[in-house]
């Protein structure tokens, strides 16, 4: 097997977790499962918001899981890029809006 | 395009792909799964729905048909193997359902004499129709008013509710002409409520990966097809692609076989494996042959009693008491919520 801090097939094994700390895993997966149920947002609804939060937190595993989720969910190519562009704006603009902080902390100790 | 057949493929030979299917890859076998949840040997619970498939010519060719249907073949049931058909109904009044299949089963010529036929057997009838076919001839414009006549349950697929996915997978142009036959069948009365008239449309994946939820898609598409074409339909069926034939080749082309064949295993599913729709189905093929089921007519799988396998020699005894037959093909029958030729069998 190569040696990469990330695998593909790691993504299989994720109920692996609860090996270790059956009691938490068993909640955590518990409550994953209950929260991309039908709800007040549909299942496919939820479906996109993954994919577009696995894009800002960078997890090559989620981005997998939810690439195929979201086009077997019936979102189009379009729109699930659309979804990542919205990650990636806000991503961009938690950055920028720091700026304003920037500004702040200059004019404070500026003459 | 061509059918496999026409362009000499080797998967249009059955042994070929069940060679691929019980080979390729480390699967476990499903009769084993089936064992070990006490469900081997699978065996009839009834003989209720007859299954007819009058002919593999179509004029449509999709990239996952699992007939290998198509203009060029020119396989067609003949008037005479019908009438061993409605031989085998009047004989067996358990079977309430006929459901004609095909290829385009409209292009057979006999299609219409065989399905007034069965009607006066009072039988129930449904007809698997392309949709496509009733806009490409003008013989085929009052197809609408015939099911009408003859109170036919009309099942369509229709793989999505827009034109990119729909056309990916059954061809250029096809969602078009769907989009109008079925406004051509909700005239008449197909769809709408009080009717009678039953129209059941058909979601099959574009691409390698399962269905999903068919209550969430069923209200979906009823919103869609509403608001963007005044559609009206009845129910919504997600089918599995089973890896047969031209979905199988899709497949092995792809590079995505075995993730697939995982995919199907990893979601094998109990309720899915009670409900499989060959427990209460008998499938005839084009030349009057018997079969579990349509995916096992096109491996090429018949009957197990050996001699009750045509319409000539049909024995109701012998095919309540048979074995179906069962392949690693049947993964895509029980992975999931399950799938038939209805849709979903399980919760």
């Amino acid at each position: 097997m190569e040696n990469h801090y990330y695998n593909a097939e790691d993504l299989g094994k994720f109920g692996a977790v609860s090996e270790w700390q059956k009691t938490m895993g068993d909640k955590f997966f518990a409550w994953y499962s209950e929260v991309f149920k039908e709800g007040a947002l549909s299942a496919k609804e939820k479906s996109l918001i993954a994919l577009a939060v696995a894009h800002a937190v960078q997890c090559p595993y989620c981005i997998d899981a939810y690439s195929s989720d979201a086009f077997e969910k019936g979102w189009s190519e379009e729109q699930m890029m659309e979804a990542v562009h919205v990650a990636a704006a806000i991503r961009g603009g938690a950055s920028l809006v720091h700026g304003v902080q920037m500004m702040n902390k200059v004019k404070e100790i500026a003459m | 395009m061509k059918s496999l057949q026409a362009m000499h493929h080797l998967l249009a030979e059955a042994g070929h792909q069940i060679e691929v299917l019980e080979h390729q890859g480390e699967l476990p076998m499903f009769r084993d799964k089936l064992q070990v949840v006490g469900l081997f040997p699978l065996l009839p619970v009834s003989a209720e729905i007859f299954q007819v498939n009058i002919g593999k010519m179509c004029n449509q060719t999709c990239r996952h048909c699992h007939v290998d249907a198509a203009p060029d073949r020119k396989e067609i049931m003949t008037r005479e193997t019908m009438q061993l058909c409605l031989d085998v109904l009047k004989n067996n009044p358990s079977f309430t359902t006929v459901d004609v299949t095909g290829g385009a089963p409209e292009m057979n010529p006999d299609f219409r004499w065989f399905v007034e036929e069965i009607k006066k057997l009072n039988k129930h009838i449904i007809v698997r129709c392309n949709l496509t076919i009733i806009l490409a001839n003008k013989r085929f414009h009052d197809l609408p008013h015939f099911f009408k006549k003859h109170e036919v349950e009309v099942v369509s697929s229709l793989p999505f509710y827009t034109q990119d996915r729909t056309d990916r997978q059954r061809g250029n142009g096809v969602f078009e002409h769907s989009i109008q036959a079925l406004q051509m069948l909700n005239a008449v009365g197909y769809g709408t409520a009080g009717s009678g008239l039953l129209l059941n449309l058909v979601y099959n994946p574009a691409g390698a990966f399962l269905p999903p939820s068919q209550a969430a898609l069923e209200k979906e598409y009823k919103a869609e097809l509403l608001k963007r074409y005044n559609i009206f339909f009845n129910n919504l069926y997600v089918i599995t692609n089973m890896p047969i034939s031209r979905y199988l080749d899709y497949l092995l082309v792809s590079g995505n076989y075995e993730k697939y064949m995982d995919k199907l295993v990893n979601a094998f599913n109990v309720a899915a494996a009670k409900n499989v729709m060959c427990r209460n189905t008998i499938s005839v093929s084009w030349d009057g042959f018997l079969y579990d089921c349509d995916f096992n007519q096109m491996l090429d799988l018949k009957v197990s009693c050996s001699h009750s396998q045509h319409l000539s020699s049909f024995d109701a005894k012998a095919m309540n008491q048979r074995s179906i037959v069962v392949n690693q093909h049947c993964y895509g029958c029980t992975a999931g919520a399950g799938s038939s030729c209805g849709g979903a069998v399980a919760k």
